[in-house]
């Protein structure tokens, strides 16, 4: 078994899960500031309250398993991105620490605040982030070559700016399915334009990487990749139709899976795009791979850890499942 | 000024020392908490008397809270290997980031698994269950420690790797783990976290014990703190003198600089310096008080032992003596008050006075956050005894940080000066207003939790619980 495609896939597998997941939280956190009173706004943060937490672990995990498996991959892209990365970050922790916090005060104003911008912030420079490695980063030697701010550019702070609707429409689905009242309304209505949002700024995405970077250009147009590639923009496009259409007919469930959907597609093309780079345009993924040793020693933890998350996860949102109640977790703590 | 804002070197090592210093305060705690509420519980089972179970209640609010913002602040850490010294992260990554990927699965597997049920799983699962919940989060603390330890006892005295070409290629995972210097290292941070916690929790008890709170409720708490610290204080403390002798065999530039031991002693012993300030530029002592013979005898266990001392070794490898020298100092004199206090606690103890001693009550009010500093003071004389180095010997500073400008990091750490201390005002905002609130003695037990025999609050209520 080839421990550097292996590992590649349980990185891919982390960095989807946690996009995704925390991708719903942050959503909720972008949608906060359409909660008319504290009532609403208890109702969407207790809709992720329970969860987000486990979320957010997906990024510990995928941090430690690029360091472990891809070291060059971490040490470059962590000092290329050194900026928007640790701005991510700084957006994290405030809107980490606000759960606790926010539920234990009185005046919940300034906690609110903190849990939108602190949002905000992590979404924008996520966002940027990933433009910036879709741009492309300058390598020598093994090590980052290029300036301060090569991550900034039109293109990047596009992705950065569609990420915004790209998670309101995440945070709105998963909303529709767990609120209901003017909550779930307001959701349904957010989910419709940011989904359609979505759809636009992914055709701008897909018209402008090939033509700009050549090594998509190659890897689109040519054999084998040319006979699957077009998949992933028609899933985008009917995932996005279907989103549009459940939330007419005011189906629950369907909007969150079509938004999944969309989302999968993206991700899909760009790792369609990139493979076999690990850093485009010119580091691989197995350039960039620890010695096999490491690999398989590793491997060790995440085989047993992984099976046991993936498990308790499921059962956490078994738990939870259904409309969240006005009574929430917090407070009770029982 | 303006040399420190343009060398990436100096602000990088001030971040992570920041963002290190910020962050330990918390795992401490909840190491320390978890094994406290572990002890307290296994009391509720076996004894059946509901104080124990009012206590978790009570004191897991706090271990909650704690847990949050270390977590948050930890993945700051994580980042900045790459974000910082990339350099140092690419060339040991074979060796050492796996002990860094154990630790986040560890953690990982501890929060997604059991501190759920810790937290919220009382009318859920029964008493059994809670407890096993419990005791896997205080394990799963101290393993994460494990793996803490063992990547920083790898830089301290690396083990089970060979270099070729200036990148390190693992040769044993066991020797690199197990290295010289991380059985006692891990030991010595471990067992500080407990006696952290347990100062804290008794100075806290003492508190509302003094202003006449819940008495019953506060003395049961310091109780169980104390006779957890009396095991610890003494073992720490024999820890320490390990500690010190690994220093001495694998880092004896560290050793003498904590020592400010300039000159290898050639006939007779190698004085110690009680109290000393050493000039690194002089290369002496300005001032000291020194006993004879008592470092020969401390690190080398013979009154004419010979230890190596700065001057062996070039000016540019040599640690900051100074600094050294005093943050050492304090932390022992911390750990050997410790040690004080518990004797005069057995004493008191045995003349029935325990509870009784306001001025007992009062030094443990006032010594309550030592622990966390000389944890902090520890961290500094380690880290900064390391120096020039990254990597012991092999691997220098300079040598492993990022290919960035310096205007990087003056970002990054403008805005972790602004939102560190609005954590850490909101975080003591919200344990003080949870402590103010006392303990909720009212709610009944779920019934799942009521064990058959169980000796409720009131009944064996003497003094009056909930007045």
């Amino acid at each position: 078994m080839d421990l550097v495609l292996v590992w590649a896939a349980l990185v891919a597998l982390a960095m989807i899960l946690y996009i995704l997941l925390d991708g719903i939280s942050l959503g909720v956190g972008l949608l906060f500031q359409t909660g008319a009173d504290e009532k609403e706004r208890n109702l969407m943060m207790e809709s992720i309250a329970p969860v987000w937490d486990a979320n957010q672990t997906w990024l510990v995990f995928g941090g430690g398993a690029i360091f472990a498996a891809f070291p060059v991959v971490y040490g470059v892209l962590c000092s290329a991105l050194y900026l928007p990365l640790m701005t991510f970050i700084v957006g994290l922790i405030f809107r980490g620490v606000t759960f606790e916090f926010r539920a234990q005060s009185r005046g919940k104003k300034h906690w609110n605040q903190a849990f939108f911008y602190g949002s905000l912030i992590a979404v924008l420079s996520q966002g940027l982030t990933l433009g910036g490695i879709l741009t492309g980063i300058k390598v020598s030697g093994g090590h980052f070559a290029g300036g301060a701010f090569d991550w900034l550019n039109p293109f990047s702070v596009m992705v950065g700016i569609a990420l915004i609707p790209g998670y309101i429409m995440l945070g709105a689905s998963y909303l529709v399915l767990k609120a209901a009242g003017p909550v779930q309304e307001k959701a349904r209505r957010a989910a419709r334009w940011s989904g359609m949002a979505v759809l636009g700024f992914m055709a701008v995405v897909t018209v402008w990487t090939p033509f700009h970077y050549p090594l998509v250009w190659a890897n689109w147009f040519s054999a084998p990749r040319i006979y699957f590639v077009w998949i992933f923009p028609l899933l985008g496009l009917i995932s996005a139709i279907l989103l549009v259409k459940s939330l007419k007919s005011g189906k629950e469930g369907m909007p969150l899976i079509c938004s999944i959907n969309l989302f999968l597609s993206g991700y899909f093309g760009l790792a369609t795009s990139m493979y076999p780079y690990a850093i485009p345009p010119t580091v691989t993924l197995y350039e960039a791979a620890a010695q096999p040793e490491t690999l398989l020693f590793t491997l060790w933890g995440a085989v047993i850890v992984l099976p046991i998350v993936m498990a308790y996860i499921v059962y956490s949102y078994t738990v939870f499942r259904g409309k969240v109640s006005h009574e929430g977790y917090y407070g009770s703590g029982d | 000024m303006a040399e420190f804002f343009s060398d990436p070197v100096a602000l990088s090592r001030l971040q992570f020392a920041v963002t290190t210093m910020f962050h330990i305060l918390f795992p401490v705690l909840t190491i320390g908490l978890a094994v406290y509420l572990a002890a307290v519980e296994i009391l509720w089972l076996i004894k059946k008397e509901e104080i124990y179970y009012r206590m978790y209640r009570f004191w897991v609010k706090i271990f909650a809270i704690n847990f949050g913002v270390g977590v948050v602040s930890g993945i700051l850490l994580e980042f900045q290997f790459g974000t910082n010294f990339s350099r140092f992260s690419q060339a040991v990554a074979n060796v050492f980031s796996p002990l860094l990927a154990y630790e986040g699965m560890t953690a990982f597997f501890l929060e997604a698994g059991f501190l759920g049920i810790m937290l919220f799983g009382w009318k859920r699962v029964p008493r059994g269950v809670h407890l096993l919940a419990t005791c896997l989060v205080a394990f799963g603390g101290v393993l994460s420690a494990f793996w803490i330890m063992a990547a920083n006892s790898w830089m301290q005295t690396p083990a089970g790797y060979r270099l070729a070409d200036g990148q390190f290629f693992v040769t044993s995972f066991t020797a690199a783990i197990l290295n010289p210097s991380f059985p006692v290292r891990l030991s010595h941070m471990v067992i500080a976290s407990f006696e952290a916690t347990l100062f804290a929790i008794s100075g806290i008890s003492a508190y509302f014990l003094l202003k006449g709170k819940e008495p019953r409720f506060y003395r049961r708490s310091l109780g169980v703190a104390l006779i957890l610290a009396a095991f610890f204080a003494p073992l720490q403390v024999l820890i320490g003198d390990l500690n010190g002798l690994v220093v001495f065999r694998h880092q004896p530039a560290k050793l003498a600089g904590m020592e400010a031991h300039w000159e290898t002693n050639t006939k007779g012993g190698a004085p110690f310096a009680v109290v000393a300030w050493p000039s690194m530029k002089e290369e002496r002592n300005l001032f000291e008080v020194a006993v004879p013979n008592g470092l020969s005898l401390l690190v080398t266990r013979s009154l004419d032992g010979k230890v190596e001392g700065l001057k062996e070794f070039a000016p540019e490898n040599r640690p900051n003596s100074l600094i050294l020298f005093w943050t050492f100092r304090f932390m022992v004199a911390i750990g050997f008050l410790f040690l004080f206090i518990m004797i005069l606690a057995g004493y008191l103890w045995r003349r029935g006075r325990l509870f009784e001693s306001r001025n007992f009550l009062r030094t443990l009010v006032l010594i309550q956050p030592l622990g966390f500093i000389a944890t902090e003071l520890g961290w500094i004389t380690t880290e900064m005894g390391r120096q020039p180095w990254l990597v012991y010997n092999v691997m220098r500073v300079s040598e492993g940080i990022s290919p960035i400008p310096p205007g990087n990091v003056v970002w990054s750490l403008a805005l972790f000066l602004v939102i560190f201390p609005i954590l850490l005002a909101s975080y003591f905002y919200y344990v003080f207003k949870t402590l103010l609130g006392g303990p909720d003695l009212q709610t009944p037990i779920p019934p799942i939790q009521r064990p058959a025999g169980m000796l409720a609050l009131r009944a064996r209520d003497g003094e009056g619980g909930k007045n």
